[in-house]
């Protein structure tokens, strides 16, 4: 008799019918084509043609196979063939393991839940800083080819006397225009200045971000006008007047609603019309990385909307200037280039003004290009290490994560080991069953790694805002790009390595027939695998100590700089900023209207007191220059900051005078000139003595001629610049013996009143004294919690982190510590029934979890006290050995062992004894 | 019958019919495969035939359908068959399609033998 059985299969093999439906068909279809051949047989064919005869018909135009299709339904994809390792191809293979995986992991919703959680956590919390990073550091600017971009400064600014208005280092206009028309290293340079403008009409101050641009800004940048038109050379040129404002999209759209008529239109730009020429695109957000703009004008401008002539200024430095480099020059050909016209530049621009000791300095500046892809970004400097530490922590919180994964999945793959050996036992190759639980790895950590995305979504707007204060909007474009995609699936394909692959070589390295032999007795408990469960917690319980103690050094860190001494008081002090240069008052007049404007801030009711200054400590700003004591030899002088304060400063900051007297009204601009000194300053320059009586002399300035001083005062040191810094030596000035009087005061106003009630009556006082003046408001406290930002951006997500790597660590514990008691019900019942006492066996337990923590304690403590060294210079009045932060760690992990190991230490105590010996 | 000449037709009226004719075989006893294709064959005078891949989807499809139901039986010195039986559904099924065929037969006859006449 033929053979059919191999004919029928091939036209069954499309249909993928499950094998035991194929092997029925083919059985019954085999037994017709017998017949039939041997009914032909019998009616004379020969063997040959009734084999053809039969064969046709089964063959006949493929209709067995295309009926077939619209009967039999297609095998279940998603079942598992046993031993079936060889056949198939891998992708139709992939997708029956994710389906088994989802369904494996959807038959536990709690440890997918669990799984998924911590995941997406680790995840988002990397992403999201590494989004940040991407966005201040790592991205280009949005133009054409930013990588062309250099910028030119002055590689070595000492000596550099005069106004600096910008955080990075900035050049003068006429250095600017001279850069400008000398330079041949840049197919185009630009110029720009960031500075706040007014553009409210009424006494409220509308504040908006402003740059001032040169007339090339936009072309050589290459941005083009969404609506209207940009500013072109034309445009910047001495003399311009009011030569327009470009808004930014942003602002076009937030003020004006994105509507295209608002070209031609007049804006107030400090109190003078201007006309709003054009918009520029939604990407573009100017060359500063983390500051957007609201409202552009040309450079020129600036003789119309300021009055300090800063244009002739050649010591007013507030441009900082880029250019985009000739094809073919480098930015080592453009600084040889810039080298070479240097000394013309400089010796062009040197003003009649600059103090002759630095004369020389000046003259000896060197023009420098640097690479400049990126921008500049004031956000980078100060939060670039603080985030990319915060990664390392996140990530550190990541591997506890997988740590945790990797010991559940090893506690399912025991679960699943005599379902595994049946598998090999069958023919499954290992290679095929490791494939198989890779798969359930892989799905669990894409999807936590798309929560973990949206998760970075919600964080990262959290981090920008936290970042944000109202004065200093942070602006950083998180959208997502290749790069934080690739940094997301990068995360996904290592978790999953991580937690894993070791699970699925070790539940596959099982000998079958040890597996199949054992029941639940015994075999559970293998030693291996359970040791190496154990070194996972031990590693987990170690990283955690690690970031518990970075976080609670960060955390005593902030509460230390919260609460430092900061040489005056911080609480209940309002600054009010009063702008009244509408007023245009006569200089002479200036010290009277001043005076008027304190006394009635001071009659407000719950005002205890007010003052004036020209700076604020701890704002940020500063002023200063070299101090000499009469009599001494001058080549002793020492740079030394400067306040100049109204009657009463000391009074309304709280620092105590120590000697002498405060500021007088008899201390007139005729007078002999006086000032105030703090105890640093006499520390410093007169070894501590009493210095009052004594005189000093400043040094030279811009604006003023070598002076002398009689001290009449000594009060408190205190701080100047940053809360971080020791105390200063600072030399107070007073307001009435001021050589010129701006327009502009802040006043300091100690008050207990509620802040609104406050504002209010100072707003009141103001507009009786003059309507046409504007006020702003900050909190002394609140300006200084801000400039602990980085600080506060530290506490906070270690903080979190660290108690994440806590939380971890627990359930880690926990998993392991009641994994152990369920594999050993057994041994717990037969020592309950000799004798074993409730308490014995819950000593027993958690004396094993205070184990385990135990040895991951000793392993972190060292660990901490390397990582911690790291971050020393984030520290304030803390080392990074500091023992109470190491102490309380240590305590929280052993406090965690009692939390994790108490509940199935009494779950063990309860066991009953005979249940116990009977279960298996 | 075995005058019409279109295949078309042909396919169409034995694909109409097929269903009929093979739960009026398995209707008195259980028949297997080869069996009904052989009835088919015979008592139709050879106009009508099913070979292997025409007969088997149909069986199969008539089985999912719950009209027949297929059994392996083991017979003494044999190979094991498979025995298709008709249904309690499958009865009724039937009884439907009989009243159905004849009335269209009558139609059809009215028609061409008015014709004719």
């Amino acid at each position: 008799m033929p053979e059919w059985k191999t004919e029928i299969a091939k036209h069954l093999a499309r249909l993928g019918l499950t094998p035991t439906r194929e092997a029925e068909i083919v059985e019954e279809l085999s037994q017709h084509l017998d017949d039939r051949y041997e009914e032909l047989l019998s009616a004379g064919a020969t063997a040959e043609r009734a084999y053809r005869a039969a064969l046709d018909e089964l063959t006949e135009s493929e209709l067995l196979t295309k009926e077939l299709r619209h009967v039999e339904r297609r095998a279940d994809a998603g079942r598992v063939v046993l031993g079936e390792g060889g056949r198939g191809n891998v992708i139709a293979d992939l997708w029956q393991d994710l389906r088994y995986g989802f369904r494996m992991l959807r038959n536990q919703p709690g440890f997918a839940a669990v799984a998924l959680l911590t995941l997406a956590l680790g995840v988002g919390a990397n992403t999201a800083i590494f989004r940040l990073i991407d966005a201040v550091r790592l991205r280009a600017l949005p133009v054409a080819h930013p990588e062309q971009l250099a910028e030119v400064r002055i590689a070595d600014m000492t000596g550099a006397r005069g106004f600096f208005a910008s955080w990075h280092p900035a050049l003068t206009n006429p250095v600017w225009e001279q850069v400008r028309d000398r330079q041949q290293a840049f197919s185009g340079v630009f110029a720009w200045g960031a500075e706040d403008f007014n553009l409210g009409t009424g006494s409220e101050v509308h504040r908006a971000r402003g740059l001032w641009v040169s007339g090339d800004f936009f072309d050589v940048l290459g941005v083009r006008p969404e609506v209207g038109r940009v500013f072109h050379a034309p445009d910047d040129r001495r003399g311009c007047a009011a030569a327009g404002a470009v808004l930014s999209h942003q602002f076009w759209q937030r003020e004006f609603g994105g509507d295209p008529s608002v070209v031609g239109r007049t804006l107030s730009v400090d109190d003078h019309a201007v006309e709003i020429v054009g918009v520029t695109p939604a990407g573009f957000y100017g060359p500063e990385v983390g500051r957007s703009f609201d409202v552009a004008v040309p450079v020129c401008s600036a003789a119309l909307l300021r009055d300090d002539g800063r244009l002739d200024s050649g010591t007013s430095w507030w441009l900082i200037v880029m250019g985009r480099l000739r094809p073919g020059w480098t930015a080592e050909q453009a600084t040889a280039h810039l080298g070479s016209i240097s000394q013309g530049v400089f010796e062009t621009t040197l003003s009649p003004k600059y103090p002759a000791e630095n004369v020389s300095n000046y003259l000896g500046f060197k023009l420098a290009a640097y690479p400049a892809a990126s921008g500049i970004s004031q956000v980078r400097e100060t939060y670039e290490s603080p985030l990319w530490m915060l990664l390392g922590v996140a990530g550190l919180v990541l591997l506890i994560a997988c740590a945790n994964l990797a010991n559940l999945m090893l506690a399912r793959a025991s679960a699943r080991e005599r379902e595994i050996a049946v598998r090999l036992a069958l023919g499954a190759s290992r290679s095929r069953i490791v494939r198989q639980l890779l798969a359930e790895s892989l799905l669990l950590s894409a999807a936590g790694s798309i929560l973990g995305a949206i998760l970075a979504g919600f964080l990262g707007e959290f981090l920008v805002s936290f970042l944000s204060t109202k004065e200093d909007q942070l602006f950083v474009d998180l959208s997502a790009n290749w790069s934080v995609l690739g940094f997301t699936a990068g995360m996904a394909i290592l978790t999953c390595v991580l937690f894993g692959l070791t699970p699925a070589l070790r539940a596959t390295r099982v000998a079958p027939g040890a597996a199949m032999k054992a029941s639940g007795r015994g075999m559970t408990a293998g030693r291996e695998r359970f040791s190496l469960r154990r070194a996972l917690v031990v590693a987990q319980v170690a990283l955690s100590l690690v970031l518990v103690v970075g976080a609670l050094l960060f955390s005593r860190s902030l509460a230390k700089l919260l609460s430092a001494d900061v040489g005056f008081r911080q609480e209940g002090i309002l600054i009010a900023q009063i702008d009244s240069s509408r007023l245009n008052l006569p200089k002479e007049n200036r010290l009277t209207f001043k005076r008027g404007l304190l006394e009635r801030i001071r009659a407000i009711p719950g005002v205890a007191s007010a003052a004036s200054a020209n700076i604020i400590p701890l704002s940020g700003n500063g002023w200063g220059n070299s101090v000499w004591m009469d009599g001494a030899d001058a080549a002793g002088k020492k740079p030394m900051n400067f306040i100049r304060v109204s009657g009463d400063y000391f009074k309304t900051m709280g620092t105590p005078l120590v000697a002498g007297r405060d500021f007088e009204e008899h201390d007139a601009p005729s007078s002999p000139k006086v000032v105030v000194v703090n105890e640093e300053f006499a520390r410093q320059m007169g070894g501590g003595a009493n210095p009052v009586g004594k005189s000093l002399w400043v040094e030279q300035s811009i604006s003023d001629p070598e002076t002398r001083y009689e001290i009449v005062g000594l009060v408190r040191s205190t701080k100047y610049n940053t809360v971080r810094e020791d105390f200063q030596p600072v030399v107070y000035f007073p307001l009435t013996q001021a050589p010129r009087l701006g327009q502009v005061d802040q006043v300091l106003v100690s008050s207990n009143a509620p802040l609104a009630e406050l504002t209010a009556g100072v707003k009141r006082a103001v507009a009786e004294a003059s309507p046409q003046s504007t006020t702003d408001f900050r909190v002394l406290r609140e300006q200084i919690q801000n400039s602990l930002m980085s600080d506060r951006l530290m506490a906070t997500l270690s903080g979190f982190f660290g108690l994440l790597a806590l939380v971890l660590a627990c359930v880690g514990l926990y998993g392991i510590t009641s994994y152990g008691v369920a594999g050993r019900t057994n041994e717990l019942g037969i020592r309950m029934a000799l004798g074993a006492q409730p308490w014995d066996v819950r000593r027993m337990i958690l004396r094993e979890t205070f184990a385990l923590v135990g040895v991951g304690v000793c392993i972190g403590l060292p660990a901490a006290f390397f990582a911690t060294r790291l971050v020393s210079t984030l520290l304030f009045g803390l080392t990074p050995a500091d023992p109470v932060s190491i102490g309380l760690a240590a305590l929280m992990m052993l406090g965690v062992a009692l939390v994790a190991g108490y509940v199935p230490a009494r779950r063990a105590s309860r066991v009953d004894p005979m249940v116990a010996l009977r279960h298996e | 019958m075995s005058h019409i000449a279109s295949p078309q037709l042909d396919r169409e009226l034995k694909k109409g019919s097929a269903e009929l004719l093979i739960l009026s075989l398995v209707e008195a006893r259980a028949r297997h495969g080869y069996e009904i294709s052989k009835l088919i064959e015979s008592r139709s005078g050879g106009t009508l035939k099913f070979n292997v891949a025409s007969l088997y989807p149909l069986l199969y499809r008539l089985e999912r359908r719950g009209w027949i139901q297929g059994r392996w039986v083991e017979k003494a010195g044999q190979r094991r068959r498979r025995y298709y039986k008709l249904t309690a559904e499958g009865k009724r099924v039937l009884a439907a399609q009989r009243s159905t065929w004849r009335e269209f037969v009558e139609a059809v006859k009215r028609i061409t033998e008015a014709e004719n006449a």
